[in-house]
């Protein structure tokens, strides 16, 4: 498939159908765009798991954190990879050992590596690449729009409210 | 729907803008209020930390200038906008994100006289410094360069001359020098000619000429095109290095293809103040809806009132690049194929004093410093808006003492025309 552009169908659907999700490279640094990325997924009420070596046993952004892939306990929808582009084959193994498996490989702005994506799609995986999953939910959302971000989306529907001030959500 | 690329009307109306969530209202609302409530301390910390998304005082964000804002960006084909109180605002904002005290921009000769006196003037007293070029003459860009050098900065049609600038050259020593082009699209609108598509970097607007149309409500936008790689090198510290009072954010880092116009609104709009009122924005977005509309009238009413000009024997030169014979008729067909714009001058025989004259007889016409009103404007630069400039500065900016300005509205031609008879029969 082509991964310079997807349509915004492929994005809520993979968002939409997915509940726990997986971020390799999660940092404890309350500056980094994956803390951002974390807390951000968990209060859209994602279950949200940080994978960080040097953080196994601890918390980050007061979630559970482990050490790798194959410690986590409970089947996960959405990995999404936080480190290098040439680490990500790697991740991408890891992930295909999984039991059950992943159901979608997804690389964060700027990580690009189309053989990691060739091989999760190869063992049947959905893969987004070069994409913030933070940024495409509020996207989709229409979030994005408070801070003058061009959403790309036409639609004369309202957005969702969640509970809570200033929350929306994603929406068919 | 969502998965066929809209065209420009359709944004013009919907762009940016979806029913209320709590109401359901269809319009977009003027939210008039300064603040806005948190949950609690950690949204509120979520929210100044630049970690959540969402409203915390109209000074920095507004629900009904964001639709502004959005709209704007998907119009001319951004990724981000920033509306601000005026298209002076706009450039402030742009200017400050990019320069340090010492650092030099260059800067068409062709610009709107107020753009003119803000960068000679209020500019250098924090020490940027701008250097003058020609856009007649390409290479006096490349020649005016030097390491100091943080942007290009041209409008794609100029006022007061209607004159369009041939961008792409531009764009090619933008980038050889790994500095953003900035283009002021006010007098083209997106309607007319998108920047981004000719290699400019950032758009400025003054929403209060064509864009809200009606001349009643100033504004100024900043849009992002998403595209300039501002980490690349360590000229533009402010958004490519860490930043304090965000607990060390790298703004590039963090907001990626939009992070330009993050950084004019939370360190600019944030210490710098112009931000646009809510009313105003609304105004504004309503004027939108209307653009493309409005701007098919107003080429068409500006080519036959230039064609009548053109043919009158008071009249010295025409200068309107919709005109066959204008030396910038390819420049118009190249970059805004779909009209040369309603700003032009014209010289009248008598020079400076049968200029004040003229204007003195306009019945519809009315004397005013505006443009891209609905209305048709009239004014004598040299003695009005391009006052403040020595007599060489008016000279290069088309502004010389002949020289009358009409902003042409969308009144019938023949009335506009009319008026201008009556106003040359006399002198």
């Amino acid at each position: 498939m082509n991964h310079d552009s997807y349509e915004d169908a492929y994005i809520r659907g993979i968002l939409m159908a997915s509940r726990t999700v997986a971020i390799v490279g999660a940092s404890a640094n309350k500056v980094r765009p994956s803390y951002f990325v974390t807390t951000y997924l968990d209060s859209k009420g994602f279950d949200v798991i940080p994978v960080n070596p040097g953080k196994a046993g601890q918390q980050i952004a007061e979630l559970d954190t482990v050490g790798s892939l194959a410690e986590i306990d409970r089947p996960v929808d959405l990995v999404d990879i936080f480190r290098k582009s040439d680490v990500a084959v790697g991740v991408v193994q890891e992930a295909l050992k999984m039991d059950p498996l992943p159901k979608v490989i997804w690389m964060q702005l700027s990580v690009k590596n189309y053989e990691a994506a060739r091989l999760a799609e190869d063992a049947g995986l959905k893969v987004v690449m070069n994409r913030c999953p933070k940024i495409e939910y509020a996207r989709l959302c229409g979030e994005i729009g408070w801070s003058g971000v061009s959403s790309g989306v036409i639609t004369s529907r309202k957005p969702k409210l969640l509970k809570g001030i200033q929350r929306f959500s994603i929406v068919k | 729907m969502t998965e066929r690329k809209p065209g420009f009307s359709t944004l013009a109306v919907h762009a940016g803008s979806v029913p209320d969530a709590a109401t359901g209202a269809r319009a977009t609302p003027i939210y008039q209020t300064t603040s806005f409530v948190f949950e609690d301390v950690d949204q509120a910390a979520a929210l100044f930390g630049l970690q959540a998304f969402g409203n915390i005082y109209t000074r920095i964000t507004n629900p009904t200038t964001a639709v502004l804002e959005g709209r704007i960006a998907s119009l001319e084909g951004g990724t981000a906008a920033l509306a601000v109180a005026s298209g002076h605002a706009a450039q402030l904002g742009v200017f400050h994100t990019i320069m340090q005290p010492g650092d030099e921009f260059i800067a068409s000769t062709k610009l709107y006289g107020g753009s003119i006196n803000q960068f000679n003037q209020s500019f250098k007293s924090f020490g940027w410094n701008v250097k003058w070029a020609d856009p007649d003459d390409i290479a006096s860009f490349e020649k005016a360069l030097s390491p100091k050098t943080k942007a290009i900065f041209v409008e794609s049609i100029a006022n007061p001359g209607g004159i369009i600038t041939d961008m792409e050259p531009l764009a090619e020593i933008a980038k050889k020098a790994g500095i953003p082009l900035i283009v002021d699209n006010t007098l083209a609108t997106p309607y007319l000619c998108r920047p981004f598509e000719h290699g400019a970097d950032i758009v400025v607007h003054s929403l209060t000429k064509f864009m809200g149309g009606h001349g009643n409500s100033m504004g100024g936008a900043i849009v992002d095109g998403g595209t300039f790689d501002w980490s690349a090198s360590d000229k533009f510290p402010l958004v490519s290095q860490p930043r304090p009072e965000y607990q060390g954010i790298i703004i590039h880092e963090t907001f990626g293809n939009f992070g330009f116009a993050i950084a004019c609104r939370v360190l600019g709009l944030r210490d710098l103040g112009a931000a646009l009122s809510p009313f105003n924005a609304f105004q504004i977005l309503t004027g939108i809806e209307t653009l493309p509309l409005r701007m098919e009238k107003h080429c068409a009413n500006a080519l036959e009132v230039a064609s009548f000009l053109d043919n009158h024997p008071a009249v010295e030169w025409v200068c309107y690049a919709g005109l066959k014979s204008d030396p910038g008729y390819k420049l118009h067909q190249k970059y805004a194929p779909k009209g040369a714009g309603a700003v032009f001058t014209f010289g009248v025989k008598g020079g400076y004093d049968a200029g004040v004259e003229l204007v003195g007889r306009a019945e519809l016409l009315s004397h005013v410093a505006n443009i891209g009103d609905t209305r048709s404007l009239i004014i004598h630069p040299a003695s009005t808006t391009h006052r403040q400039l020595s007599d060489e500065q008016r000279v290069s900016a088309g502004a010389g003492p002949e020289v009358v300005r009409l902003s042409i509205g969308i009144e019938d031609a023949e009335d506009i025309i009319g008026d201008l008879e009556q106003g040359l029969a006399a002198s």
